[in-house]
């Protein structure tokens, strides 16, 4: 569960200070499926950055499990990271020497799994998104929606509670992308919380609940009624 | 992160930047390749060296008189009376005249040094002839024309065929060749093959100068010899009344003394090699930040999937020490080969310790490590968002 409470972000840009997020609170529950919406500099890459712990808040606190991530050293952040969640970016961010198989595994190296165990999980985790065939192929070797496909795999690796999708259809035809957005929507139904960053209001209506920031602030917080 | 892991990532770079890597690797290689070569070269000079010193007997003491101008002198009745008076401290002595000399067989001649000595020289030099017989008494009493020369003189010369009769024409006067030194070096010119032993009656006369500033003498036994020195010094003291009149050396001194100067110039040479490996880690050094520059977008998905600072900073280091360890050993390759090509087609003596491979090897990690930990500890410190975002 994500308790945000008061987040502020700003950076100081020589005299002046920008407000990436300017006094945001929200709640996630567990299993929801929440797009958050924005244009660019609305500051949802800040607010992704945040709730991802890659980043901290200037001030405000932030709970994710009803642990305390702003007080966390690096080492416990990246932790959390590994445990707790899965990023999908839209560049799919793949190490560009590594095998598709290995892609995957990455996550289980961090968390220190024998070799074995790591195989044997990556490769379930990329029968489950259908793209096992290519265990051994380099991203180079890969279509855009295949490289996505394996970083979904990578992501969900680690089994975490948490999926953070940015822009996850960004780079991706309309075929692929839907299908892209089937599969967290499937996800979803399994039972992980997903939190979907875009900008494309036909994107983010496949969530079940939207949230609007523009300027660093929540404009707008709605259910999605007609979701089937 | 487990080390396996960062090795396989590391062997993945080191092939996928085969030139760079190799290029990376050429100065730690030069370096342990150059500090191996160095030290077989200086362990096989210093080991000819010794053993041609041991060759001449440990058990020898050298009194060098260079007294010119002295009214006192320090002939061979005083040096005879002397080992005869102290016949538990000294079992003989040779007198050691140096002439420069032309030797001559027909046509064919050498310049090289004739000794003059006495009967007892082979004894105390433990000489070993091929052929012959040593100078004699007689020929000492007799100022007999007569020579012992080494096997090179006998090649050279006589092209190895030297008959009882043979004659060897020193100085433009005829000698009678009585015995043929066996080969002790390689019969080159300069060595110790490259000899020739008259009566030393004969050679004051050929110097046209009776004065005898050498002498060998040989002491009773190997621990006699401090007491041999100390006596011999003391004498000497009594006859020149200065104690920079002479000289006494022994053996076992002199291969003492040869050993400090070569163990001191191979460490300098070492010293000199070592500043190629220091260059070497530099360049290591220098290739890890740029490769940390080049991977900083990898460094930040590594982090954002949860690898924590010290997982990136080992795969960094273990990088650095793999490259520099790869490096150390093709240089260890290359420098026992070179030092056996040095061995086989140069004829020099070459002695490969194990003690250098391992310490080149042991040098060449740690270098990796030193000069990786700069870098790695930069990749580390990266900070995910500004690393992903990084182009």
């Amino acid at each position: 569960m994500i308790q945000l409470k008061d987040i502020y972000k700003i950076y100081p840009m020589g005299d002046d200070a920008v407000h990436a997020l300017d006094g945001v609170s929200l709640e996630i529950n567990e299993k929801e499926f929440v797009a958050i919406i924005g244009q660019s500099g609305s500051g949802k890459s800040t607010f992704m950055n945040i709730i991802g712990c890659m980043d901290v808040p200037t001030s405000g606190s932030y709970l994710l499990d009803g642990q305390d991530v702003s007080e966390m050293t690096d080492d416990e952040q990246a932790y959390i990271r590994n445990k707790t969640l899965g990023f999908i970016f839209q560049h799919y961010n793949l190490i560009t020497k590594l095998t598709a198989l290995e892609n995957v595994e990455l996550p289980l190296v961090y968390r220190g799994l024998r070799e074995r165990e790591r195989r044997a999980i990556a490769m379930r985790v990329l029968e489950k998104v259908g793209i096992a065939e290519k265990a051994q192929n380099l991203p180079s070797q890969l279509s855009g929606g295949q490289q996505q496909r394996v970083s979904i795999a990578r992501a969900l690796a680690g089994d975490p509670s948490i999926i953070l999708a940015d822009e996850p259809t960004g780079a991706l035809d309309s075929r692929t992308g839907r299908e892209v957005l089937d599969f967290l929507q499937q996800l979803n139904a399994e039972g992980k919380m997903v939190v979907l960053i875009t900008h494309d209001m036909g994107v983010a209506e496949k969530a079940k609940r939207i949230v609007s920031l523009s300027d660093g602030k929540i404009i707008g917080d709605k259910e999605v009624t007609q979701w089937i | 992160m487990d080390i396996m892991q960062s090795f396989r990532m590391t062997m993945k770079s080191l092939q996928a930047n085969k030139m760079r890597s190799f290029l990376t690797m050429l100065g730690i290689i030069i370096g342990v390749a150059s500090v191996i070569v160095l030290t077989s070269l200086m362990n096989g000079l210093s080991k000819d060296i010794t053993s041609s010193l041991q060759s001449a007997g440990t058990n020898t003491i050298t009194v060098n008189i260079p007294a010119r101008g002295s009214t006192r002198t320090f002939g061979v009745s005083d040096m005879e009376k002397f080992v005869a008076e102290t016949p538990d401290l000294f079992k003989s002595f040779s007198p050691s005249v140096g002439v420069q000399i032309t030797a001559k067989n027909g046509t064919d001649s050498v310049d090289t040094s004739a000794t003059g000595v006495n009967e007892n020289y082979d004894e105390i030099q433990k000489t070993e002839l091929s052929a012959g017989r040593f100078i004699q008494y007689v020929d000492v009493a007799r100022l007999q024309k007569v020579c012992v020369i080494g096997s090179y003189i006998a090649d050279k010369l006589f092209g190895g065929n030297v008959y009882a009769d043979s004659a060897l024409i020193i100085n433009g006067s005829s000698y009678t060749v009585i015995g043929v030194l066996k080969e002790i070096s390689d019969s080159t010119a300069s060595s110790t093959d490259d000899i020739v032993y008259i009566p030393y009656t004969t050679a004051t006369r050929l110097a046209g100068n009776a004065f005898i500033g050498t002498w060998t003498l040989e002491a009773a036994s190997v621990d006699k010899i401090e007491k041999a020195m100390t006596a011999i010094n003391s004498k000497l003291y009594t006859v020149f009344n200065d104690e920079d009149a002479y000289r006494v050396f022994s053996m076992s001194q002199m291969i003492k003394m040869m050993e400090e100067v070569t163990g001191s110039i191979s460490l300098v040479l070492v010293g000199i090699a070592g500043i190629s490996l220091l260059v070497g880690g530099i360049g290591i050094m220098n290739i890890m930040l740029v490769s940390v520059t080049e991977r900083t977008r990898e460094i930040g998905i590594r982090k954002a999937l949860g690898a924590k600072r010290r997982d990136i900073m080992s795969q960094f280091i273990i990088e650095a020490a793999v490259t520099s360890a790869t490096g150390g050993v093709t240089g260890i390759i290359v420098g026992i080969a070179l030092s056996l090509l040095a061995s086989s087609a140069m004829k020099m003596t070459t002695v490969q310790s194990p003690n250098s491979v391992l310490l080149a090897f042991g040098v060449s990690v740690a270098i990796g490590m030193v000069f990786g930990y700069f870098p790695a500890g930069k990749a580390a410190k990266l900070n995910p968002i500004d690393a992903l975002r990084y182009e």
